[in-house]
């Protein structure tokens, strides 16, 4: 559940959200919108990595403002760029990062990180290094090095501007399989299809919020 | 910089096994030794060693050859160097000596894994506590390294293919100026992929 009351968010100069109220409760939300309409802004503010000037964002009843850290254990984030979160030279490394401050013992982290590597098909690349992965590749690494702490949330920044077809219609259908409630951010329409619910950003504030094929109806007008 | 970032060779070889501290400490102490080491005879003698350090690992000749190229004409300017200025048997010694430093420094790359490197750095750099410093952040600090460098020839790479695509190949500021632009983006973008894998927390 994530709620959000009259957020809006200043950077620098400049309004980047001006009073936004929703509350996410569907298990697919797809949020679209022009480049710099602040729906990027607005996946961010979900894991606290954007903080409100004003209103309060909570995520399962915690503010963000005060329980970052805790929100973030259950909130997943995948950025557009894989190259910037992959943080480990090799595959199998990066995922094991990520399960770093559980306190399993090193059997346990091995047999996670293998059974997510082996789920998303890059249980043979587990020792390469990760520089050496396609772009689609790398983005699965990312989402497996995200997947591997089972968030209850998963936010997903572009997840598919820098895909190829195969590699975005592999995401598609990974979206539809995760058990997560999932918010994505994106360009790519055709994804959002079977989503349950669409919002449309626009200038920092949300212009329609309905079914896929009524929110991106508006959108397409809009930018006609 | 292959021979940095992520070079290791998975294998069940008895080097692979050896915990990671026991293998840095051999390679200091094999280093001295090379040091010490005087006659030619000797260091052939070390050589072959090496050889079956190699050997044992099942690394494969290709890996082997991509640690010592990079010093390949180092070596051979090194040699003609000493050949001019000292004799034979000091040039040809002094050459194996830096040549086989070398590949054992990369047998140890080639056989550890990062992750197993930095839980060794960790420990050992365990004391810095007490100066108030975080030691994970030391060694996440080093993994990091490792891990920008193919990021970064990548957008050389790309800027590269910029400028000749428009024509600008010899300016240096526009070479620069992106460059630097780039891997400062690279940097934000990085500082917040690791807020949120939570390591603010």
């Amino acid at each position: 559940m994530i709620r959000l009351e009259d957020v809006h968010v200043r950077l620098g100069q400049r309004e980047v959200l001006r009073g936004v109220t929703a509350s996410l409760t569907e298990r697919r939300v797809g949020v679209v919108g022009a480049n710099g309409s602040g729906k990027s802004t607005l996946a961010r503010l979900i894991n606290g990595l954007v903080l409100p000037s004003s209103g309060t964002v909570t995520v399962s009843g915690l503010d963000t403002r005060r329980q970052a850290a805790r929100i973030r254990r259950s909130v997943g984030f995948l950025f557009t760029d894989p190259d910037a979160q992959i943080v480990m030279p090799t595959v199998a490394e990066d995922v094991a990062f990520s399960l770093r401050r559980k306190g399993l013992a090193r059997e346990e982290v091995e047999r996670r990180v293998r059974e997510v590597l082996e789920r998303y098909g890059l249980a043979e690349h587990a020792d390469h290094p990760a520089h050496h992965l396609s772009g689609g590749q790398k983005q699965l690494l990312a989402l497996c090095s995200v997947l591997v702490l089972e968030p209850e949330i998963l936010v997903m920044d572009e997840p598919t501007t820098l895909l190829d077809l195969r590699h975005s219609r592999q995401v598609a259908a990974l979206l539809r399989d995760l058990p997560q409630q999932v918010v994505v951010v994106t360009h790519d329409l055709p994804l959002l299809e079977d989503f349950d619910r669409v919002l449309v950003v626009d200038e920092g504030r949300i212009v329609a919020d309905a079914d896929p094929a009524a929110a991106i109806g508006h959108y397409r007008k809009t930018m006609a | 910089m292959t021979g940095l970032t992520g070079a290791y060779v998975p294998g069940g070889s008895f080097l692979h096994r050896l915990p990671a501290g026991a293998k840095l400490a051999g390679l200091a102490l094999s280093c001295t030794a090379l040091l010490l080491l005087r006659s030619p005879a000797a260091l052939a003698g070390a050589a072959a060693v090496v050889v079956l350090l190699y050997a044992v690992s099942g690394v494969g000749v290709a890996a082997a050859w991509a640690q010592v190229r990079p010093v390949r004409w180092f070596a051979v300017a090194l040699f003609c160097v000493q050949l001019v200025f000292a004799d034979l048997p000091a040039a040809a010694s002094s050459t194996l000596r830096v040549v086989l430093a070398v590949a054992l420094a990369g047998l140890v790359t080639l056989t550890t894994r990062t992750s197993a490197l930095m839980a060794c750095l960790e420990r050992c750099l365990a004391p810095v506590r007490f100066a108030g410093l975080d030691p994970f952040r030391l060694s996440l600090l080093l993994s990091l390294t490792l891990r920008s460098v193919p990021v970064m020839a990548d957008l050389v790479t790309r800027v590269r293919e910029a400028q000749r695509a428009r024509g600008i190949e010899r300016s240096a500021r526009a070479f620069a100026v992106p460059l630097v632009v780039g891997a400062l983006r690279h940097a934000d973008a990085l500082g917040e992929a690791l807020a949120a894998r939570g390591l603010d927390d």
